[in-house]
């Protein structure tokens, strides 16, 4: 005789699937302003309180308040917005041409601009980013030619990566950006490890490591908080939680947690989270994140409260999972309009220079675009060539591969 | 009987042995509420409950590890790796621990689990979506590996590994979900409905792991193939007039080497073919069971056809996927030798 009832399996749900109605009442989002800006040489058992938290700057009315405000000038943030707008025009014209079947794939950021565009803002030159496949606007905001990364999608005779990788897997050592992997979250202790390089070289230089909310339940995640953590590493850790990993909802990879963010917390690490789709929030953290790197004080784990508006990839269709109308109910908005409107309210922007700068930024785009499609497209004759397959595994072709290259004729 | 495609078909499988055995349990990533992005767990979680099939966290490690800790405990976890080109964050979790769990405890904890994963290329999915790693499998001493070319081995074999009461690596060809790919990517593929193969019993039925078939009987060459490359052997063997036996695998171990012996005695010559990489692929252990069992029958090398040493390409598919021009080429250097 036991007085315990028999156990029973928890499988954590989300609030509302597909015919229901959306709803992020738990979501507790903090007016703007609200939370505090610590000194950046805090302990992080003092800012416990940061990771579950949300660090917001604009407001409902489109007003910059609070502590985090200021940290970008006004030239920087209409910048920063055709940054965004072109980060969304590319991502259409590119999904337009899988679509039209000149690729095989593409991920889009739609409702994420503001995290990978102004985090970049932080970042100095020779920082390196370990990024995942939706942070191009790293690449964006670095003043990466769009030319070369259609021509990387379209896998043509100028992919700088030579057809070997799949569209989006950008790679550019001189931009900051490592070479992304399909496989999820090995960057994440990569991007320890290169800080720590940096450290032992007594360099300046910091890494930034970039995860999706899914990913953290890969072991290299936790490897990469407690080398960060014993090493003290200069590093940002940044998770961008987007709410879905494919089909599955955050709660499955965050579990019991409050936050993604308090996972920090049990490593020593200071922890914040912050409006991922607020760009002057974006960057007041990520420059303070990036401070306590440059000042040696150690790694800071800041996760990204966002939404993916879109499908997770030209492959999926989130109306199978989740509610059609579910991006139009989150509450933290879209990025692109919120800075808009903010630089309305400053009065350095308005409604109609905003269409102007729109088209201008679609006529760039496709110009790209055309110039990408003049060196070939996946399926056209012209593409990466075969015998670039064999190049590359060694630094010297090892006799059997050159024995395979003839064989193959190429 | 009915008509289904592969996907169909392997979901018909977990379907009829959670219905026949409450210990199995279904998980993975997307797997649960979704079905799995093939969706080939569609509909198990409203029938059995979110205790027998879920959603998991993104570990592979994670869902291997978790299945073994299931399995020691006596359930028959069925697992799903996305691709199996993420299986690597899982691969201690297989070798040290699934693998060896009976042999180091003298039987104590035994682990019956299969992890299913789709394998091979042919889809443009670039590295992380095209790779064949069935020699790693086969390399570790306490797991059995399937290769299914067809709906109904995928149906009978899936239900004979969850019957296993070892663990098996369950390989399934994701260009043959749809249908027979048999390497012509410029011709439409004729559906699963409209091919014998796709013709699967209803109900419970378990081909046994470790028997071959012979998909074509011939004379003058052997061809050893398993899950992709059958149907390429096949167009190939067509294209060349070629009076070739082709034997489709479909357990690589434990291998049906009987049928392979008996085949090559006849035939005297042997091409072996394989999507994975050719060195120290499982063609080498073919070439080498081969020489030693048949030697003094043999009128010329056994031949290996395979992916070039190179990490799977995204833009050069076509020219690194070993297909039916390759193969043909390779079936009459070996009748000409
Ligand atoms: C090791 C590994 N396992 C599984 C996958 C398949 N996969 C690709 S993206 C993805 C979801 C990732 O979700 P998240 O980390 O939240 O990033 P998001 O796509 O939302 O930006 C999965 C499961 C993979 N690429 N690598
Ligand atoms: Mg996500």
């Amino acid at each position: 005789m036991t007085d315990y009832a028999p156990l029973s399996l928890h499988v954590p749900e989300p609030a509302v699937r597909p015919g229901g109605t959306p709803d992020f009442s738990n979501i507790r989002i903090p007016r703007a302003g609200q939370v505090a800006r610590p000194e950046v040489d805090v302990d992080a058992e003092a800012i416990r309180d940061l990771a579950f938290s949300v660090i917001r700057v604009l407001n409902r009315d489109g007003e910059a308040v609070g502590p985090w405000a200021g940290s970008l000038s006004e030239d920087e943030l209409l910048e920063g917005l055709r940054h965004m707008m072109t980060l969304r025009a590319f991502d259409a014209r590119m999904q337009m041409a899988q679509r039209q079947g000149k690729t095989s794939f593409y991920m889009q950021h739609m409702g994420e601009e503001a995290v990978s565009c102004a985090f970049r803002k932080a970042l100095k030159p020779g920082d390196m980013n370990f990024p995942t496949y939706r942070q191009a606007g790293l690449l964006i905001a670095g003043g990466y030619s769009l030319v070369e990364m259609a021509c990387q999608i379209y896998s043509n005779t100028h992919d700088p990566l030579k057809g070997r990788q799949l569209p989006v897997m950008y790679s550019s050592r001189e931009h900051g950006f490592f070479s992304i992997s399909g496989n999820l979250a090995t960057q994440y202790i990569q991007a320890v490890g290169w800080a720590m390089a940096s450290a032992i070289k007594n360099d300046s230089k910091i890494a930034v490591g970039w995860i999706g909310d899914g990913a953290t339940a890969e072991s290299d995640f936790h490897a990469a908080l407690v080398f960060a953590s014993t090493y003290r590493a200069p590093v940002v850790l940044s998770i961008v939680n987007n709410q879905w990993a494919i089909s599955t909802f955050q709660g499955i990879a965050r579990g019991g947690s409050g936050t993604f963010a308090a996972r920090g917390l049990g490593f020593g690490i200071p922890a914040l989270r912050v409006d991922g789709n607020d760009y002057l929030a974006v960057h007041a953290v990520a420059q303070w994140a990036c401070e306590r790197a440059r000042r040696n004080l150690g790694p800071t784990l800041i996760e990204h409260v966002t939404y993916r508006v879109g499908a997770h990839s030209t492959s999926d269709d989130p109306a199978g999972y989740r509610p059609k109308t579910e991006s139009e109910a989150w509450p933290l908005g879209d990025p692109v309009i919120r800075l808009k409107n903010h630089l309305i309210v400053r009065g350095a922007w308005s409604e109609e220079r905003h269409k102007q700068t729109e088209a201008e930024i679609l006529d760039t785009v496709i110009a790209a675009q055309k110039e990408a499609e003049s060196h070939g497209t996946l399926h056209s004759r012209e593409h990466a060539s075969a015998r670039d397959m064999f190049e590359g595994v060694f630094s010297q072709m090892p006799p059997h591969l050159r024995r395979q290259r003839q064989e193959a004729g190429v | 009987m009915a008509q289904r495609t592969m996907i169909e078909a392997i979901r018909d499988a977990m379907d009829v042995m959670m219905s026949r055995d409450d210990d199995v349990v279904v998980f993975g990533e997307d797997v649960g509420y979704f079905g799995g992005v093939f969706r080939a767990s569609q509909g198990l979680q409203a029938k059995y409950g979110k205790s027998r099939c879920f959603d998991t966290p993104i570990s592979e490690l994670g869902i291997v590890g978790a299945a073994v800790g299931m399995a020691a405990y006596g359930l028959k976890p069925c697992v799903e790796i996305q691709f199996a080109d993420y299986m690597y964050p899982a691969y201690d979790q297989i070798v040290s621990e699934a693998a060896r769990l009976r042999y180091r405890s003298n039987g104590q904890f035994t682990c019956s689990l299969v992890v299913r994963m789709p394998t091979g290329g042919g889809i443009f999915g670039g590295q992380t979506h095209s790779q064949s790693p069935e020699a790693l499998f086969t390399h570790v001493c306490g797991i059995k590996t399937v290769v299914p070319s067809n709906p109904s081995d995928a149906k009978g074999l899936l239900i004979a590994a969850i019957e296993d009461p070892d663990p098996v690596i369950f390989l399934e060809p994701k260009r043959l979900y749809n249908g027979p790919f048999d390497g012509h990517h410029d011709r439409p593929v004729t559906p699963w409905s409209k091919h014998d193969l796709g013709e699967v019993a209803d109900g419970h039925f378990a081909i046994p792991l470790g028997r071959a078939a012979i998909r074509r009987p011939g004379n003058a060459v052997t061809v050893l193939a398993y899950g992709t490359m059958v149907h390429v052997a096949a167009s190939a063997v067509a294209e060349t007039g070629v009076d070739a036996e082709i034997i489709d695998l479909r357990t690589l171990l434990p291998l049906d080497l009987d049928t392979i012996e008996a085949s090559v005695k006849k035939t005297g010559r042997c091409v072996i073919v394989h999507e994975a990489t050719l060195t120290s692929g499982f063609g080498a252990e073919l070439c080498a069971l081969v020489q030693a069992r048949c030697f003094y029958h043999l009128e010329a090398p056994i031949a290996r056809v395979a992916g070039w040493d190179t990490p799977y390409p995204h833009a050069q598919e076509w020219d690194y996927f070993p297909g039916p021009a390759r193969l043909g080429r390779a079936l009459i250097e070996t009748l000409e030798a």
